[in-house]
Protein backbone atom coordinates (compact mmCIF):
# COMPACT_ATOMS: atom_id res chain seq x y z
CA UNK A 1 0.00 0.00 0.00
CA UNK A 2 2.98 2.83 0.99
CA UNK A 3 4.25 1.31 -2.34
CA UNK A 4 1.79 2.86 -4.05
CA UNK A 5 1.32 6.36 -2.67
CA UNK A 6 4.47 6.64 -2.94
CA UNK A 7 4.20 6.19 -6.37
CA UNK A 8 1.22 8.63 -6.85
CA UNK A 9 3.23 11.38 -4.83
CA UNK A 10 6.23 10.65 -7.05
CA UNK A 11 4.21 10.80 -10.46
CA UNK A 12 1.83 14.00 -9.00
CA UNK A 13 5.31 15.69 -8.16
CA UNK A 14 8.28 16.16 -9.88
CA UNK A 15 9.69 18.39 -6.59
CA UNK A 16 7.36 16.11 -4.52
CA UNK A 17 9.98 13.05 -2.67
CA UNK A 18 8.69 9.29 -2.14
CA UNK A 19 7.69 8.60 0.87
CA UNK A 20 9.42 5.19 0.73
CA UNK A 21 12.08 4.39 -1.47
CA UNK A 22 13.37 1.16 -1.74
CA UNK A 23 17.19 0.82 0.45
CA UNK A 24 19.78 -2.19 -0.33
CA UNK A 25 19.68 -4.03 2.90
CA UNK A 26 22.36 -6.75 4.24
CA UNK A 27 21.70 -10.33 3.37
CA UNK A 28 22.03 -12.81 5.68
CA UNK A 29 24.96 -15.48 5.60
CA UNK A 30 23.15 -18.95 4.22
CA UNK A 31 24.92 -20.45 7.49
CA UNK A 32 26.55 -19.36 11.26
CA UNK A 33 29.72 -17.69 11.28
CA UNK A 34 31.87 -21.26 11.98
CA UNK A 35 30.41 -22.95 9.52
CA UNK A 36 32.82 -22.15 7.00
CA UNK A 37 35.96 -23.51 9.28
CA UNK A 38 38.90 -24.34 9.51
CA UNK A 39 39.12 -22.66 6.13
CA UNK A 40 37.68 -19.52 7.19
CA UNK A 41 37.66 -18.41 10.65
CA UNK A 42 34.08 -17.68 12.23
CA UNK A 43 36.18 -14.15 13.56
CA UNK A 44 36.81 -13.22 9.98
CA UNK A 45 33.46 -14.18 8.83
CA UNK A 46 31.61 -11.97 11.77
CA UNK A 47 33.65 -9.02 10.81
CA UNK A 48 33.35 -9.47 7.24
CA UNK A 49 29.52 -9.88 6.82
CA UNK A 50 28.79 -7.69 9.96
CA UNK A 51 31.47 -4.75 9.53
CA UNK A 52 32.55 -4.57 5.68
CA UNK A 53 29.20 -5.81 3.85
CA UNK A 54 27.44 -3.85 6.27
CA UNK A 55 29.17 -0.69 5.50
CA UNK A 56 29.24 -1.03 1.52
CA UNK A 57 25.38 -1.52 1.93
CA UNK A 58 25.01 1.68 4.10
CA UNK A 59 27.30 3.49 2.40
CA UNK A 60 25.69 2.28 -1.23
CA UNK A 61 22.44 3.28 0.17
CA UNK A 62 23.64 7.01 1.34
CA UNK A 63 25.37 7.51 -2.57
CA UNK A 64 21.97 6.42 -3.88
CA UNK A 65 20.01 8.85 -1.67
CA UNK A 66 22.73 11.67 -2.72
CA UNK A 67 22.08 10.60 -6.84
CA UNK A 68 18.40 10.97 -6.40
CA UNK A 69 18.68 14.26 -4.83
CA UNK A 70 21.29 15.27 -7.49
CA UNK A 71 19.02 13.84 -10.29
CA UNK A 72 15.91 15.83 -8.83
CA UNK A 73 17.80 18.88 -8.41
CA UNK A 74 18.97 18.63 -12.33
CA UNK A 75 22.66 18.32 -11.64
CA UNK A 76 24.29 16.18 -14.09
CA UNK A 77 27.64 17.41 -12.35
CA UNK A 78 26.60 16.67 -9.04
CA UNK A 79 25.56 12.84 -10.52
CA UNK A 80 28.73 12.48 -11.84
CA UNK A 81 30.97 12.90 -8.83
CA UNK A 82 28.97 10.06 -7.27
CA UNK A 83 30.13 7.29 -9.73
CA UNK A 84 32.92 6.41 -7.85
CA UNK A 85 30.82 5.84 -4.69
CA UNK A 86 28.61 4.02 -6.31
CA UNK A 87 30.94 1.75 -8.00
CA UNK A 88 33.55 0.69 -4.51
CA UNK A 89 30.23 0.31 -2.49
CA UNK A 90 27.82 -0.87 -4.88
CA UNK A 91 30.38 -3.31 -6.46
CA UNK A 92 31.54 -4.07 -2.73
CA UNK A 93 27.76 -4.96 -2.19
CA UNK A 94 27.31 -6.97 -5.41
CA UNK A 95 30.66 -8.63 -4.90
CA UNK A 96 30.23 -10.18 -0.71
CA UNK A 97 26.49 -10.53 -1.90
CA UNK A 98 27.52 -13.36 -4.39
CA UNK A 99 30.50 -14.64 -2.17
CA UNK A 100 28.61 -15.54 0.68
CA UNK A 101 26.09 -18.01 -1.49
CA UNK A 102 29.62 -19.66 -3.57
CA UNK A 103 30.76 -21.27 -0.54
CA UNK A 104 29.40 -23.84 1.76
CA UNK A 105 30.41 -25.82 4.93
CA UNK A 106 32.57 -28.56 3.89
CA UNK A 107 32.26 -27.80 0.16
CA UNK A 108 30.69 -29.85 -2.18
CA UNK A 109 31.64 -32.74 -4.71
CA UNK A 110 33.72 -30.93 -7.68
CA UNK A 111 31.54 -29.28 -10.61
CA UNK A 112 29.27 -31.72 -11.99
CA UNK A 113 27.18 -31.25 -15.84
CA UNK A 114 27.00 -28.18 -18.01
CA UNK A 115 29.68 -26.58 -15.97
CA UNK A 116 31.79 -29.19 -15.66
CA UNK A 117 31.39 -30.06 -19.42
CA UNK A 118 32.65 -26.14 -20.31
CA UNK A 119 35.12 -25.97 -17.84
CA UNK A 120 37.00 -29.02 -19.31
CA UNK A 121 36.35 -27.65 -22.63
CA UNK A 122 37.81 -24.22 -21.33
CA UNK A 123 40.75 -25.17 -19.62
CA UNK A 124 40.98 -28.57 -20.17
CA UNK A 125 40.69 -29.76 -16.32
CA UNK A 126 39.11 -28.83 -13.66
CA UNK A 127 42.38 -28.85 -11.79
CA UNK A 128 43.69 -26.86 -14.51
CA UNK A 129 41.42 -23.61 -13.94
CA UNK A 130 41.92 -23.78 -10.55
CA UNK A 131 45.27 -23.46 -11.01
CA UNK A 132 44.74 -20.49 -13.45
CA UNK A 133 42.00 -19.32 -10.48
CA UNK A 134 44.59 -19.77 -8.02
CA UNK A 135 47.27 -17.59 -9.88
CA UNK A 136 45.26 -14.98 -11.05
CA UNK A 137 43.77 -14.44 -7.36
CA UNK A 138 47.41 -15.01 -5.65
CA UNK A 139 48.75 -12.25 -8.19
CA UNK A 140 46.36 -9.33 -7.73
CA UNK A 141 48.51 -6.31 -6.43
CA UNK A 142 46.95 -4.51 -3.34
CA UNK A 143 42.73 -5.63 -2.98
CA UNK A 144 40.60 -7.31 -5.84
CA UNK A 145 38.45 -10.27 -6.57
CA UNK A 146 39.87 -13.08 -8.62
CA UNK A 147 36.46 -14.21 -10.85
CA UNK A 148 35.62 -17.21 -12.83
CA UNK A 149 33.24 -16.06 -15.12
CA UNK A 150 31.01 -16.36 -17.91
CA UNK A 151 31.19 -14.74 -21.57
CA UNK A 152 27.93 -15.26 -22.58
CA UNK A 153 28.63 -13.77 -26.30
CA UNK A 154 31.39 -16.53 -26.75
CA UNK A 155 30.04 -19.25 -24.80
CA UNK A 156 33.00 -19.51 -22.77
CA UNK A 157 34.18 -19.31 -19.27
CA UNK A 158 37.27 -16.91 -18.36
CA UNK A 159 39.23 -16.31 -15.42
CA UNK A 160 39.86 -12.52 -15.05
CA UNK A 161 41.02 -9.78 -11.80
CA UNK A 162 39.06 -6.98 -10.85
CA UNK A 163 40.27 -4.49 -8.60
CA UNK A 164 39.21 -3.06 -5.71
CA UNK A 165 35.57 -3.81 -5.60
CA UNK A 166 34.98 -3.87 -9.30
CA UNK A 167 32.11 -5.58 -10.05
CA UNK A 168 32.92 -8.21 -12.66
CA UNK A 169 29.58 -7.92 -15.20
CA UNK A 170 29.52 -4.03 -14.81
CA UNK A 171 33.33 -3.82 -15.90
CA UNK A 172 33.73 -6.69 -18.21
CA UNK A 173 30.72 -8.35 -18.96
CA UNK A 174 31.51 -11.85 -17.96
CA UNK A 175 28.18 -13.09 -15.65
CA UNK A 176 30.14 -13.76 -12.11
CA UNK A 177 30.12 -17.42 -11.21
CA UNK A 178 32.90 -18.20 -8.41
CA UNK A 179 34.84 -15.48 -6.94
CA UNK A 180 37.62 -15.27 -4.77
CA UNK A 181 37.92 -11.83 -2.15
CA UNK A 182 41.62 -11.34 -1.99
CA UNK A 183 41.22 -8.40 -0.13
CA UNK A 184 43.64 -8.61 3.04
CA UNK A 185 40.56 -8.67 5.37
CA UNK A 186 39.35 -11.82 3.88
CA UNK A 187 42.14 -13.33 5.53
CA UNK A 188 44.47 -11.70 7.35
CA UNK A 189 43.49 -12.02 11.02
CA UNK A 190 44.13 -16.15 10.19
CA UNK A 191 46.49 -16.60 7.31
CA UNK A 192 48.03 -13.41 7.98
CA UNK A 193 50.62 -12.34 4.58
CA UNK A 194 50.16 -16.46 3.46
CA UNK A 195 47.59 -15.24 0.49
CA UNK A 196 48.38 -17.98 -1.30
CA UNK A 197 47.53 -20.32 1.52
CA UNK A 198 43.92 -18.96 1.87
CA UNK A 199 43.29 -18.78 -1.79
CA UNK A 200 44.19 -23.21 -2.27
CA UNK A 201 42.01 -23.62 0.85
CA UNK A 202 39.11 -21.76 -0.77
CA UNK A 203 38.40 -24.93 -3.19
CA UNK A 204 37.83 -27.01 0.05
CA UNK A 205 34.80 -24.60 1.07
CA UNK A 206 33.49 -24.09 -2.94
CA UNK A 207 29.54 -24.76 -3.35
CA UNK A 208 29.48 -26.05 -6.97
CA UNK A 209 25.67 -26.72 -7.01
CA UNK A 210 25.48 -22.94 -6.60
CA UNK A 211 28.23 -22.28 -9.38
CA UNK A 212 26.33 -24.54 -11.56
CA UNK A 213 22.79 -22.94 -10.87
CA UNK A 214 24.50 -19.39 -11.67
CA UNK A 215 25.77 -20.73 -14.99
CA UNK A 216 22.82 -22.28 -15.89
CA UNK A 217 20.81 -18.65 -15.13
CA UNK A 218 23.73 -17.08 -17.39
CA UNK A 219 23.39 -19.31 -20.25
CA UNK A 220 19.62 -19.72 -20.40
CA UNK A 221 18.53 -16.67 -19.34
CA UNK B 1 74.60 -4.78 -5.33
CA UNK B 2 71.03 -5.85 -4.37
CA UNK B 3 68.03 -4.18 -2.07
CA UNK B 4 68.10 -5.32 1.49
CA UNK B 5 65.53 -4.83 3.75
CA UNK B 6 66.75 -2.04 6.20
CA UNK B 7 66.78 -3.01 9.99
CA UNK B 8 64.18 -1.48 11.87
CA UNK B 9 65.25 1.52 13.97
CA UNK B 10 63.58 0.11 17.15
CA UNK B 11 62.12 -3.05 18.57
CA UNK B 12 58.77 -4.64 17.02
CA UNK B 13 56.77 -3.97 20.62
CA UNK B 14 58.00 -0.47 20.66
CA UNK B 15 54.77 1.88 19.33
CA UNK B 16 52.62 -0.07 21.57
CA UNK B 17 49.72 -0.05 22.03
CA UNK B 18 49.26 2.49 18.51
CA UNK B 19 50.58 0.15 16.53
CA UNK B 20 50.80 -3.48 17.47
CA UNK B 21 54.41 -6.19 18.09
CA UNK B 22 52.79 -8.32 15.72
CA UNK B 23 51.73 -5.76 12.92
CA UNK B 24 55.30 -4.67 13.06
CA UNK B 25 56.81 -7.62 13.05
CA UNK B 26 54.89 -9.08 10.51
CA UNK B 27 55.17 -5.92 8.20
CA UNK B 28 58.49 -5.85 8.13
CA UNK B 29 59.96 -9.30 8.12
CA UNK B 30 57.47 -10.56 5.67
CA UNK B 31 55.29 -8.02 3.71
CA UNK B 32 58.28 -5.15 3.12
CA UNK B 33 60.95 -8.43 2.88
CA UNK B 34 58.86 -9.71 0.21
CA UNK B 35 58.62 -6.36 -1.36
CA UNK B 36 62.91 -6.52 -1.54
CA UNK B 37 63.14 -10.06 -2.59
CA UNK B 38 60.57 -9.67 -5.34
CA UNK B 39 62.15 -6.20 -6.16
CA UNK B 40 65.50 -7.65 -6.84
CA UNK B 41 64.11 -10.78 -8.89
CA UNK B 42 62.49 -7.48 -11.08
CA UNK B 43 65.55 -5.30 -11.84
CA UNK B 44 69.28 -5.16 -11.60
CA UNK B 45 69.45 -1.80 -11.28
CA UNK B 46 70.29 -0.20 -7.69
CA UNK B 47 68.90 3.73 -7.50
CA UNK B 48 65.94 3.24 -6.07
CA UNK B 49 64.66 6.94 -6.30
CA UNK B 50 65.71 6.74 -9.83
CA UNK B 51 63.62 4.11 -10.48
CA UNK B 52 60.53 5.27 -8.94
CA UNK B 53 60.91 8.70 -11.00
CA UNK B 54 61.20 6.87 -13.97
CA UNK B 55 58.44 4.51 -13.21
CA UNK B 56 56.90 4.33 -16.94
CA UNK B 57 60.30 2.89 -17.73
CA UNK B 58 59.95 -0.39 -15.84
CA UNK B 59 57.52 -3.38 -15.51
CA UNK B 60 54.72 -3.48 -13.42
CA UNK B 61 56.51 -5.63 -10.78
CA UNK B 62 59.19 -3.32 -10.12
CA UNK B 63 56.11 -0.50 -10.02
CA UNK B 64 54.84 -2.80 -7.14
CA UNK B 65 57.75 -4.01 -5.17
CA UNK B 66 60.36 -1.28 -5.84
CA UNK B 67 57.40 1.18 -4.68
CA UNK B 68 56.90 -1.13 -1.68
CA UNK B 69 60.35 -1.43 -0.91
CA UNK B 70 60.90 2.82 -0.78
CA UNK B 71 57.53 3.71 0.96
CA UNK B 72 58.23 0.78 3.68
CA UNK B 73 61.76 1.94 4.34
CA UNK B 74 60.91 5.38 5.10
CA UNK B 75 57.46 4.17 6.91
CA UNK B 76 59.78 2.69 9.95
CA UNK B 77 61.58 5.95 10.24
CA UNK B 78 58.31 7.98 10.17
CA UNK B 79 57.38 6.21 13.27
CA UNK B 80 59.06 6.56 17.12
CA UNK B 81 58.05 4.99 20.17
CA UNK B 82 56.19 8.10 22.47
CA UNK B 83 58.95 10.05 24.15
CA UNK B 84 61.56 9.89 21.69
CA UNK B 85 60.82 12.91 19.16
CA UNK B 86 58.95 15.92 19.69
CA UNK B 87 54.84 15.69 19.12
CA UNK B 88 54.67 18.15 16.32
CA UNK B 89 56.55 19.54 13.41
CA UNK B 90 59.20 22.66 14.50
CA UNK B 91 61.21 25.45 12.62
CA UNK B 92 60.65 26.20 9.46
CA UNK B 93 58.48 22.78 8.11
CA UNK B 94 56.11 24.02 11.09
CA UNK B 95 55.38 27.99 9.61
CA UNK B 96 55.34 26.35 5.97
CA UNK B 97 52.33 23.79 7.34
CA UNK B 98 50.98 26.81 9.26
CA UNK B 99 51.24 28.71 5.82
CA UNK B 100 49.61 26.25 4.15
CA UNK B 101 47.09 24.52 6.03
CA UNK B 102 46.35 26.94 8.69
CA UNK B 103 47.65 24.83 11.34
CA UNK B 104 48.98 22.03 12.27
CA UNK B 105 45.88 20.27 13.12
CA UNK B 106 44.16 21.76 10.08
CA UNK B 107 47.03 19.49 8.01
CA UNK B 108 46.50 16.59 10.54
CA UNK B 109 42.88 16.67 9.22
CA UNK B 110 43.59 16.59 5.84
CA UNK B 111 45.76 14.13 5.73
CA UNK B 112 43.30 11.72 7.72
CA UNK B 113 40.92 12.43 5.42
CA UNK B 114 42.86 11.41 2.80
CA UNK B 115 43.75 8.43 4.38
CA UNK B 116 40.71 7.61 4.89
CA UNK B 117 38.81 8.17 1.31
CA UNK B 118 41.74 5.80 -0.15
CA UNK B 119 39.45 2.77 -1.52
CA UNK B 120 41.11 -0.31 -1.24
CA UNK B 121 45.22 -0.62 -0.57
CA UNK B 122 47.43 2.62 -0.92
CA UNK B 123 49.38 5.55 0.94
CA UNK B 124 48.43 9.01 2.16
CA UNK B 125 51.58 11.82 1.74
CA UNK B 126 52.38 14.86 2.43
CA UNK B 127 55.15 16.37 0.64
CA UNK B 128 56.72 18.92 -1.34
CA UNK B 129 56.08 19.78 -4.60
CA UNK B 130 58.63 21.09 -7.76
CA UNK B 131 57.02 25.17 -6.83
CA UNK B 132 58.52 24.27 -2.92
CA UNK B 133 54.59 24.36 -1.86
CA UNK B 134 53.22 21.95 0.82
CA UNK B 135 50.49 19.48 -0.52
CA UNK B 136 48.81 16.35 0.43
CA UNK B 137 47.51 13.42 -1.43
CA UNK B 138 46.84 9.45 -1.49
CA UNK B 139 48.01 6.79 -3.98
CA UNK B 140 47.18 3.31 -4.98
CA UNK B 141 48.72 0.23 -3.88
CA UNK B 142 52.36 0.97 -4.23
CA UNK B 143 52.74 3.76 -5.58
CA UNK B 144 54.28 7.32 -4.30
CA UNK B 145 54.23 10.93 -5.65
CA UNK B 146 57.70 10.45 -6.59
CA UNK B 147 56.15 8.16 -9.50
CA UNK B 148 56.35 10.80 -12.59
CA UNK B 149 53.22 10.53 -14.96
CA UNK B 150 51.37 8.01 -12.19
CA UNK B 151 50.80 9.94 -9.14
CA UNK B 152 47.88 12.37 -9.07
CA UNK B 153 49.78 14.95 -7.85
CA UNK B 154 53.82 14.88 -7.94
CA UNK B 155 56.10 15.82 -4.98
CA UNK B 156 58.85 14.63 -3.12
CA UNK B 157 57.16 12.92 -0.01
CA UNK B 158 58.05 14.19 3.80
CA UNK B 159 55.42 11.82 5.56
CA UNK B 160 53.48 9.15 4.57
CA UNK B 161 51.23 6.50 6.40
CA UNK B 162 50.24 3.09 5.04
CA UNK B 163 46.54 2.56 4.86
CA UNK B 164 46.99 -1.48 3.24
CA UNK B 165 44.96 -3.64 5.52
CA UNK B 166 47.62 -5.59 6.58
CA UNK B 167 49.32 -2.49 8.37
CA UNK B 168 46.30 -2.00 10.92
CA UNK B 169 43.93 -5.32 10.58
CA UNK B 170 45.36 -7.11 12.82
CA UNK B 171 44.65 -4.77 16.14
CA UNK B 172 41.97 -2.56 14.22
CA UNK B 173 40.46 -4.63 11.83
CA UNK B 174 37.71 -2.48 9.77
CA UNK B 175 38.18 0.57 11.81
CA UNK B 176 40.80 2.41 9.41
CA UNK B 177 39.66 5.90 11.14
CA UNK B 178 40.81 4.80 14.86
CA UNK B 179 44.08 2.92 13.28
CA UNK B 180 44.66 6.42 11.71
CA UNK B 181 43.92 8.86 14.94
CA UNK B 182 46.18 6.31 17.37
CA UNK B 183 48.98 6.29 14.45
CA UNK B 184 49.51 10.48 15.07
CA UNK B 185 50.90 9.36 18.66
CA UNK B 186 53.66 7.72 16.81
CA UNK B 187 54.27 10.43 13.94
CA UNK B 188 58.38 10.63 14.52
CA UNK B 189 58.41 14.57 13.60
CA UNK B 190 62.33 15.14 13.66
CA UNK B 191 62.49 12.86 11.23
CA UNK B 192 59.76 14.25 9.40
CA UNK B 193 61.46 18.03 9.73
CA UNK B 194 64.55 16.50 8.93
CA UNK B 195 63.76 15.51 5.30
CA UNK B 196 61.94 18.38 5.15
CA UNK B 197 65.19 20.88 5.82
CA UNK B 198 67.56 18.58 3.88
CA UNK B 199 65.98 17.40 0.94
CA UNK B 200 62.39 17.89 0.17
CA UNK B 201 63.01 22.36 0.35
CA UNK B 202 66.12 21.75 -1.93
CA UNK B 203 64.13 19.73 -4.11
CA UNK B 204 66.09 16.47 -3.72
CA UNK B 205 63.31 13.44 -3.23
CA UNK B 206 64.49 11.60 0.74
CA UNK B 207 67.25 9.10 0.01
CA UNK B 208 66.38 5.91 1.97
CA UNK B 209 70.14 4.80 3.13
CA UNK B 210 70.97 7.79 5.18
Amino acid sequence: MFANIARVLAQSSKKCLPLVRSKHSLPDLPYDFNALEPVISAEIMQVHHQKHHATYVNNLNVAEEKLFEAKQRGSVSDQIALTSALKFNGGGHINHSIFWTILCKDGTSEPEGELAEAIKRDFGSYQRMVDLLVATSTGIQGSGWGWLGYNKQLNRLDIVACANQDPLQATTGLHPLFGIDVWEHAYYLQYKNARPDYVKSIFKIANWRKVEELFGKARHD
Amino acid sequence: MSFQLPPLPYDYQVLEPFVDKETMNLHHTKHHQAYVNNLNGATKDSDIVAICQNIKNYPVAVRNNGGGHYNHSLFWKWMAPVGSSNVAPTGTLKEKIEATFGSVDEMKKKFTDAALTRFGSGWAWLGVKKDGSLAISSTANQDNPLMAGVADVEMIPILGLDVWEHAYYLKYQNRRGEYIQQWWNVVNWDEVVKYYDNFASKNNPVPINQ
